[in-house]
């Protein structure tokens, strides 16, 4: 489970990186691993650290679907909505999926057990759906079983 | 007797319908029974739909059994599994079943024999043999190999592979860089992730090579953040490849070095873009450049830089070890070699079909695939991502090589074949095209940026019934400004799934809406 920011943790993170070769990208995803988001404090700390405005950093945060503003849940769904996973399904499960946990796409359940977000491909195109929770790749999911994974996580 | 040993694939695939329970409980039985095994994860063997597919290496040859649910685990051992005993779930001699016995595995051809991440195991197999090779040519007439072999960017765009190092051989530069393309973004492909996850030592001797020709010694694989399995056996086959001195410096004691670093994306979609993939891989925002420039002259860095997909890269060591002609003597017309085709979506035998170029659609969906996995009949098949065209029946009998599928309007792309059986509503996937570009749109050109959007609203029109022939029209201005008008190939190819559905499928654009299917 992701950690609570902590602004010289970050720091000494970002420093890693300030000689990497295009390093904010490595550096960013160094800073999600460790607390499951970028805090906008960091902000300026990376613009020093690789030499661009903030403004630069900024739009950089915000280009990228994986790198979040804010805190996500404890575990992050991702359901892939790509053709493939559609042909077996995928929009019916996706909407199960919101109706269970009662939260909508790119949103966290309320307990902040789950974040819930749409992908484009998981490459698992041959055992559509697909449903990848955190690191973990499923492949075949039909509603039930993602009930029983997200029940299976929550025990 | 000594051990048996025992094969369960380690691929993501595999993992994600139970290959590592499969694993365990097999462990757990042999103890129970005093039966010393050995187990190795091997790759998959790309038959998606058996996974996990669990071999026993017997006298006669390896016995494939599955797919093989914890449950069984228990009967097969009852069954004499180890001894290739008969099972409901098996299917005999793996390298007898039809299924892979009637493919041209050349770039794969070691995909699921082997452990991926074992060093040894991929020099017994012919690993290494085309570095060998190269390190005895000039760079010179390692380009002419590979440009006399045919082998074209298995990415999509399908330009001269020969030709593009040659460029780049020919620019002076300081530094050049060698960039693998590993942001498999088009739904329904997966070979390039079974490349880096099932063997991925002959992507670094790919890059090594393509370094060594065009006198590069910086290599960067730019891989999705999806692939999480890829990026560690990456890592990890970087390290042993440099252990044994394969990459790094002086390469098998020669002159040349070669360095390899995987760089994760963050989830944008054209990103997979070359260009965006540079800025990228430099730490902006992914955004699209212009060319000119060419990349061979001004890319990664504004340095000389070789772009090439996974699968091309991983090609380039077999044809090196096996010859020009050895490659080239596969395929049709100006299709050279062979195509990693990836059957997905609706389909009962899902998996990796490595063909020669000029086997039809037909025969890939219905000979390999076996019709859909809903026994459904197949009504629509999207070809080359999800910027390709969705083709009707009627024109499943096309050879699969780029020539012919560009000759009705669709595009081979990265070789993903994802099917759709009669209940799929075209309008709602024309309309999912346009999303996916308002989501995915690196927002440089107005055309892709402005088009994509208006196209989703004008397709809420169509999918509510409104107005329908003006609508058509009005969506058809949008998609002709967005071919001539856009940059780069999103927003040049979003219209293409978009039109062919107009084109193949406009039964769909009168339905009324009541008739709908709601999700």
């Amino acid at each position: 489970m992701p950690k609570s920011w902590e602004a010289l943790r970050a720091s000494t993170i970002i420093d890693q990186f300030k000689d990497v070769r295009g390093g904010l990208l490595p550096a960013l995803h160094a800073l999600q691993e460790e607390f499951g988001f970028v805090d906008d404090s960091a902000i300026p700390v990376l613009a020093t650290a690789f030499n661009q405005t903030s403004a630069d950093v900024f739009g950089v945060i915000t280009y990228y679907h994986d790198f979040k503003r804010t805190r996500p849940g404890r575990y992050t769904i991702k359901v892939c909505r790509g053709e493939a996973c559609q042909a077996m399904g995928a929009e019916e499960l996706i909407a199960d999926i919101k109706r269970r946990l009662k939260v909508e796409v790119g949103a966290k359940t309320a307990d902040g057990e789950f974040s819930l977000d749409q992908v484009f491909c998981l490459g698992n195109c041959a055992l559509s759906p697909a449903v990848m929770v955190d690191h973990t790749l499923y492949g075949r999911v039909s509603a039930d079983r993602m009930d029983k994974i997200c029940k299976g996580l929550r025990a | 007797m000594s051990h048996i040993t025992i094969y369960v694939p380690n691929d993501s695939a595999a993992r994600s319908v139970g290959a590592e329970d499969v694993a365990d409980a097999i462990v757990t039985e042999s103890a129970k029974r005093n039966i010393e095994i050995k187990l190795i994860r091997n790759g998959t063997r790309g038959m998606l739909w058996l996974e996990p597919l669990v071999e026993v290496a017997t006298p006669l040859g390896r016995v494939a059994y599955g797919p093989v649910d914890v449950s069984d685990v228990t009967g097969l051992f009852e069954a004499g599994f180890l001894t290739g005993g008969s099972h409901k779930l098996s299917h005999g001699l793996t390298d007898q079943m039809e299924w892979l016995k009637n493919q041209d595995r050349v770039t794969f051809c070691r995909l699921g024999i082997t452990d991926p991440l074992n060093p040894d195991d991929y020099a017994a197999n012919g690993g290494l043999d085309g570095l060998k090779k190269a390190l005895t040519l000039s760079a010179h007439d390692i380009i002419a190999e590979v440009t006399h072999s045919g082998l074209r960017g298995r990415g999509g765009a399908a330009s001269s592979t020969g030709n593009k190092w040659k460029s780049v051989r020919n620019e002076h530069a300081e530094e050049k860089f060698i960039c693998c393309n590993a942001d498999e973004g088009d739904s329904g492909t997966y070979a390039d992730r079974m490349v880096m996850e099932d063997d991925p030592f002959m992507l670094l001797e790919g890059m090594a090579i393509a370094g060594i020709a065009v006198g590069a010694t910086q290599g960067y694989i730019y891989l999705r953040s999806e692939y999480i399995q890829a990026k560690e056996h990456l890592e990890a086959a970087i390290s042993l490849a440099t252990e044994r001195n394969w990459i790094g410096a002086h390469i098998l004691g020669s002159t040349h070095s070669f360095f390899v670093e995987v760089r994760v994306g963050a989830g944008s979609y054209v990103c997979g873009e070359q260009t965006a993939m540079l800025e990228s891989l430099e730490g902006k925002r992914g955004i699209v450049r212009a060319q000119p420039p060419a990349l061979t002259q001004v890319g990664l860095w504004g340095k000389p830089t070789v772009v090439n997909n996974v699968l091309t890269l991983a090609t380039v060591p077999v044809i090196l070890a096996k010859g020009a002609a050895f490659y080239k003597a596969y395929g049709v017309g100006h299709s050279h070699g062979t195509q990693s085709f990836q059957l997905a979506g609706n389909i009962r035998q899902g998996g990796l079909v490595e063909k020669a170029f000029g086997i039809s659609l037909n025969d890939l969906i219905h000979q390999f695939g076996g019709g859909t996995a809903t026994g459904r009949p197949v009504r629509a098949v999207q070809v080359g991502g999800p910027l390709g065209a969705y083709l009707p029946v009627k024109h499943l009998d096309v050879s699969g090589d780029y020539e012919s599928i560009d000759a009705i309007n669709g595009i081979m792309g990265h070789g993903g074949i994802v099917v759709f059986d009669d209940t799929v509503d075209m309008v709602k996937q024309a309309q999912f095209a346009m999303e996916f570009c308002v989501e995915e749109s690196c927002g440089k050109c107005t055309p892709c940026r402005i088009g994509s959007v208006r196209g989703m609203e004008i397709l809420d029109d169509l999918l509510a019934g409104d107005d329908v022939e003006a609508n058509l029209i009005l969506l058809q201005d949008v998609c002709d400004v967005m071919v001539d008008g856009s940059l780069c190939g999103m927003g040049r190819s979003t219209p293409l799934p978009v039109q062919s559905a107009m084109d193949h499928f406009r039964e769909d654009f009168n339905r009324p809406a009541a008739k709908r299917r709601v999700a």
